[in-house]
């Protein structure tokens, strides 16, 4: 059990120790952590679903070098990545922003909660008052009473005898 | 209530698979377009026949063209030549971008292939590619006279892409500077 646990974690943080094994020189060691975050929020736009730090596809290589450069130019975090936005569209965002496009994406997971939260509620007050007798649970059901033979009139009377007889037959 | 509430789950999962569906016939591939709509970056860049020939947006600028993004690595750039050849042929004006390529086998693949460019921008490190948010070779961008860019192919433009998508466009332009 403990192996399995270790290989778990080994095999959860693999992409990210392989991620941009190369050696990045800064005038500044401050912009090596605002570098390393921007690289994994920022995605390779040649590659489906990795960021800049898991590809090593050539365009993410130079868009590396272009954030480093940028970082060096003295720019901040969100100017770089308007100014890649620019470029390569929101694409390039993994954190998109909240606009007329993603409002319900972000606002899904709240969405899912309250919709949650109701159906726990709705199904813990039919429960309640159906306990307490004011109202009956949906799932109870109670039999209609039998209902007795509707009465026939004589011709109908007579009607059924005969296609009941024509059916014997 | 009762009744209708047993048919919810079917319709949120119909309501899914539809989702789902219209969503096969997206290409993830495609990025949305971040520049069209905007000038063509400014840039200063040799040309490829010439080193010491600079070319600048005023090189082609007044007239509709073609920016192709091309390369001699681009496998699919070779499918797309033959295109640009017969457009180049029907006197569309093609520019060149020569994308993180050798200038020696550029000249070799023009001089084999045919040369359909008025002219060729050679961006050696990538640098009017990164300005122009270029992630793969060929791309295709049609700018009008004033300097704006019109429309985005990534991808090879062939004669469905040309007459479907580009053609039109093309003569509409064309249409507006007479």
């Amino acid at each position: 059990m403990k192996h399995l646990l270790t290989l778990v974690l080994a095999l959860l943080f693999s992409a990210d120790l392989m991620a941009s094994a190369e050696v990045v020189e800064f005038s500044d060691e401050s912009l090596r952590a605002r570098y390393q975050q921007l690289i994994q929020e920022l995605r390779c736009p040649k590659c489906q679903n990795q960021s800049l730090a898991d590809s090593n596809s050539p365009i993410s290589q130079d868009l590396r070098a272009q954030v480093q450069q940028l970082l060096e130019e003295g720019m901040t975090d969100k100017e770089i990545k308007e100014y890649l936005k620019a470029r390569y569209s929101e694409f390039i965002l993994y954190r998109p922003e909240v606009n007329q496009n993603t409002w319900l994406l972000w606002a899904a997971p709240i969405l899912f909660v309250i919709c949650g939260l109701w159906v726990i509620y709705y199904l813990y007050f039919r429960r309640v008052t159906a306990a307490s007798g004011h109202e009956l649970a949906p799932h109870i059901e109670v039999a209609p009473p039998a209902q007795s033979t509707p009465e026939l009139s004589p011709a109908d009377q007579q009607r059924l005898q005969q296609l009941l007889k024509r059916n014997n037959q | 209530m009762n009744r209708v509430a047993l048919f919810i789950p079917l319709v949120l999962f119909a309501a899914l698979s539809l989702v789902l569906l219209l969503g096969l016939d997206k290409d993830p591939q495609e990025l949305p377009s971040a520049l069209v709509g905007e000038s063509f970056p400014a840039f200063v860049l040799p040309s490829l026949d010439d080193e010491q020939q600079m070319l600048s947006p005023d090189d082609f600028a007044g007239q509709v063209v073609l920016v192709n993004v091309w390369a001699t690595w681009c496998f699919a750039c070779r499918i797309e030549h033959p295109m640009l050849n017969q457009l180049a042929d029907q006197g569309v004006a093609i520019v060149g971008l020569n994308y993180k390529d050798k200038r020696a086998e550029a000249k070799a693949w023009l001089y084999q292939r045919g040369n359909p460019y008025i002219m060729n921008i050679f961006d050696q490190q990538g640098t009017l590619g990164l300005d122009l948010g270029v992630y793969g070779a060929p791309e295709t961008y049609l700018v009008d006279k004033n300097g704006v860019i019109r429309y985005r192919r990534v991808g090879v433009v062939d004669d469905r892409v040309w007459n479907d998508e580009l053609k039109a466009l093309y003569e509409q332009l064309m249409g507006a500077v007479q």
